[in-house]
């Protein structure tokens, strides 16, 4: 190839060393070599050389034949031309140049393949030159076809790799139809033709490069687009080819870091082994896994590796690895694996929870029937069964209350399966499948809807009413009995009432009654005292000598009288007092009291009484005593009564009065203790009622109206306290009054 | 009567004739000048009349009460200074405070000995001696002093 394309360059710059002269040159010798024809024999070989001159360094076939005719113009005189050509996958002959032709309408010249009619045609495809003379009338027109010549004479010579041959791909079309030029043309088609023919090849192999070119690089791509790494390698295993993932994995340059190239050569080594492994070669076509690093991150990759080796007898063994990362795949697998297991458990759960269920379907005592969407029965417990499926031993009898009560449950079932309502209830007259005694039973049926709404089931929980009824029925009886009960009750309360009427009028009566009694009681003190008053007034005026001294013996019954007197007061007094506080007529007048002053005013005012007892009286109280807040005047009358009883019932020994302070229960406690003839244990309770001594007798030892202790009772109670005694008889006894120390409680 | 200013006057109301005969015989031997009225009305009139020192008013009275008596007594210029002793045979509560509300000085319940009456007369006329001193130093209108 250098030898040809040297020259060519040789005969390209001798071209253009001669251009200028020769263009002028020519200008003015066209003229001149018409005139000299036929040419010399120099002449002709001068132009035969600048022909060869121009077609070398002439590529392209457009310039290479516009430079061909217009030699054809120049050295043989054709003054005008066209040169037809094929082009490649066409059926059509185009100009691919013209000479000697004004304007442009001949560019546009075609003549199509199939026009078999036309002699154009046929001269291309015979191989052979034709003459067309010229046309000098419309018939002679209708013989040649057309052409831009329009009716001057032209020939049509074919133009092929060897001259005017039968393989040719295009025409040459010269006016005129000059004889003597045939052998200057049958030079120039050949090697016109041949000129033509290797730029064509040039063409079609520069063509055919870049076809493959354009191929390779379009593999390149989809290799590359594939994601999973694809190799080439030898049967070494050495890398021939590799795609852009497989290049990242065993792949780096020296610029990269360590760690990536690390990771590199561990996978190319991984990869090797792999790859050199005998699998290979026995099989051909192998899948493997294979764990390589990842260079970017360092984790692993797990790949699937699918090798075949390619047998090419141009290029040898070599072998295709396909890698697909199946690490995605792995964890898909492993999670697949994990919910087939919670599957399995969930299923398990399911399957105890549906025994559950059953469990406690079964336990009910009620029968539960579950009916499916077309009134199939699908599940029912225990005592359903019973009702609605036939037991073996059962007598015909029984069959048929079976069937009849199944039939009557169909029907409930029919009914709630067409109905719109979610919940039904209603009454199924059903017999016991035992007995054949009516069974009515209340039926409870809901429908179960899936998601959708779809009815996937009904459940029916039947309940047997017969106790229900007979439970009506004793409530009934129980209800007349319960009403008869309160018509009685009623008529009994209506008589309390009456009762309660007639009691709250006696009552008030009664209150009037013990009223009218104090106010009598009081009154009649009144009434008592006033003569009273006189008597005592004048007795002791007498013993006083007002109206002259009296004489012993008279001062002696004076003083009984005086005496007798002074009791019969005591005893109004002490009636007064007692009538006084039931007729509620005694107010509390309360305030801060000091109990030792209290005490001491007791006893300076049975000074006398106490002098003529000769007992000794002992206060024996605490100093720090807390005052407190009570009725000062009953306090005192309470002390004073019970200290005139210990003074009236001892005879020898000692009295005490104590006090005590009970912080627990905030109370005060005041005693008066005696050495005289106590009290039987018997006699304790006695001594506090009314009008009471011991000795009851009329001669009684002891004075006193026996109201005392009543009386103090009564006021400890008004003061909410309360007085209790101890007492052995012939040892003496003590009194006590409780008082609280913050007053009324 | 008021020739024997060293014996205390003291007006008796009492509609019970045997008490104020005893009251007064006692009273007398006792050595007060005693006055009698036996209602309210005429405790009034005395009163005003006789000027006693001191009023012995038993409550229960026909024609007028005693604590109404008292309330004129007491209303009145003329008789407002004088002590007034309620005297009562109804113990019952409430009497006490009634009689004192109606301005009764001191309050004695029948039976009462005669010779008690006496001390209860004689504290409420020291008691009102020392009132009375105050009242004469104010003002001159009682020339009477009670030894």
């Amino acid at each position: 190839m250098l030898g040809p394309r040297h020259a060519a360059h040789l005969a390209a710059a001798a071209v253009q060393h001669r251009t200028p002269k020769r263009r002028g040159a020519a200008a003015t010798t066209s003229r001149r070599v018409r005139v000299t024809f036929p040419p010399r024999r120099d002449e002709q070989l001068a132009a035969r050389v600048r022909l060869l001159e121009g077609f070398v360094g002439r590529t392209e076939v457009a310039d290479c034949a516009q430079y061909a005719l217009k030699w054809l113009g120049e050295a043989l005189g054709v003054s005008q031309s066209i040169c037809l050509l094929k082009p490649i996958d066409e059926q059509v002959l185009f100009a691919a140049a013209a000479y000697g032709f004004a304007g442009s309408s001949v560019t546009s010249f075609m003549v199509p393949l199939d026009e078999w009619g036309n002699p154009l045609i046929a001269a291309l495809a015979g191989g052979r030159p034709a003459l067309f003379p010229a046309a000098h009338s419309a018939t002679d027109r209708r013989r040649r076809p057309a052409t831009p010549f329009e009716d001057s004479a032209f020939q049509a010579l074919p133009i092929g790799v060897s001259g005017f041959s039968d393989d040719a791909f295009g025409l040459l079309l010269i006016r005129g139809t000059a004889v003597h030029l045939r052998s200057e043309l049958a030079w120039f088609g050949t090697l016109f033709g041949q000129k033509l023919d290797q730029i064509l090849r040039q063409q079609a192999l520069t063509e055919g490069d870049r076809r493959q070119g354009r191929e390779r690089s379009l593999l390149h791509s989809i290799i590359n687009a594939v994601t999973d790494p694809i190799l080439l390698t030898d049967t070494e295993g050495r890398l021939l080819i590799a795609n852009a993932r497989a290049l990242t994995l065993f792949t780096a340059t020296e610029e990269e870091s360590e760690g990536r190239r690390g990771a590199v050569r561990m996978n190319n080594m991984l990869l090797s082994s792999a790859l050199s492994s005998k699998a290979i070669e026995e099989t051909g076509a192998t899948r493997r896994e294979l764990l390589l690093v990842n260079p970017a991150d360092g984790s692993d990759l797990l790949f699937e590796l699918l090798s075949t080796i390619t047998e090419d007898p141009r290029h040898g063994t070599g072998v295709v690895s396909v890698l697909r990362n199946v690490s995605d795949l792995r964890r898909a697998s492993e999670e697949i694996e994990e919910n087939n297991r919670r599957l399995r458990i969930a299923e398990v759960q399911a399957r105890a929870e549906s025994d559950r269920l059953n469990l406690i379907i079964d336990s009910v005592a009620d029968p539960i029937v579950v009916t499916d969407a077309a009134g199939a029965t699908s599940l029912m417990n225990e005592p359903a069964e019973r009702l609605f499926t036939l037991q073996q031993m059962a007598s015909g009898l029984q069959q048929r209350w079976v069937q009849a009560n199944d039939a009557h449950f169909s029907s409930f079932i029919a009914g709630m399966l067409v109905s719109a309502d979610r919940r039904r209830v209603g009454q199924i007259g059903l017999m016991d499948p035992l007995t054949g005694e009516a069974m009515p039973v209340e039926a409870i049926a809901g429908k179960i809807l899936s998601e959708h709404g779809e009815l996937t089931a009904v459940v029916t929980i039947l309940h047997d009413r017969r106790e229900a009824i007979e439970k009506a029925k004793l409530y009934e009886q129980l209800k007349q009995a319960s009403d008869e009960l309160e018509r009685k009750i009623q008529a009994a309360t209506a008589d309390i009432a009456q009762q309660n009427e007639l009691l709250r009028r006696q009552a008030i009566e009664l209150e009037q009654a013990s009223a009218l009694k104090s106010q009598f009681l009081a009154n009649m003190s009144h009434e008592f005292r006033t003569p009273l008053n006189a008597m005592l007034g004048y007795t002791s005026m007498l013993l006083q000598g007002v109206n002259g001294e009296v004489g012993q013996p008279v001062k002696r019954q004076l003083g009984r009288i005086e005496s007798n007197g002074r009791h019969l007061l005591t005893i109004i007094n002490e009636i007064l007092d007692i009538s006084r506080i039931e007729a509620g007529r005694m107010p509390l007048q309360v305030s801060r009291i000091r109990i030792p002053e209290l005490l001491a005013e007791v006893k300076a005012e049975l000074e006398p009484i106490i002098l003529r007892s000769r007992l000794p009286v002992v206060i024996d109280i605490p100093r720090d005593l807390k005052p407190v807040i009570t009725d000062r005047q009953k306090v005192k009358q309470i002390v004073l009564n019970l200290l005139s009883n210990a003074l009236k019932f001892t005879h020898a020994g000692t009295i005490t009065i104590g006090a005590c302070q009970q912080d627990r229960d905030r109370t005060l406690t005041l005693s008066v203790s005696d050495t005289g003839i106590g009290i039987a244990p018997a006699d304790q309770e006695k001594i506090f009622d009314d009008f009471r001594q011991i000795d009851n007798s009329p001669t009684r030892a002891y004075g006193g109206t026996g109201l005392g202790l009543s009386i103090c009772r009564r006021l400890a109670q008004m003061l909410d306290g309360r007085i209790a005694v101890q007492s052995e008889k012939g040892r003496g006894s003590t009194f006590t009054l409780t008082l609280p120390i913050k007053g009324r409680r | 009567m008021k020739s024997k200013a060293e014996r205390p006057r003291v007006l008796l109301v009492d509609d019970y004739p045997d008490a104020r005969e005893m009251y007064s015989e006692y009273l007398q031997f006792s050595g007060f000048d005693v006055v009698e009225a036996s209602n309210g009305v005429e405790a009034l009139e005395r009163a005003i009349e006789d000027a006693p020192d001191i009023i012995l008013m038993d409550l229960s009275l026909p024609v007028m009460d005693g604590w109404e008596a008292t309330r004129r007594l007491k209303a009145d210029t003329r008789t407002a200074g004088i002590p007034v002793v309620a005297l009562t045979g109804h113990a019952l509560a409430g009497i006490s405070e009634g009689a004192r509300k109606a301005g009764c000085d001191a309050f004695v319940t029948k039976p009462c000995l005669p010779e008690d009456l006496v001390k209860e007369i004689r504290k409420t006329l020291d008691r009102d001696a020392s009132a009375a001193a105050k009242r004469s130093r104010r003002s001159g209108k009682y020339e009477k002093t009670i030894g």
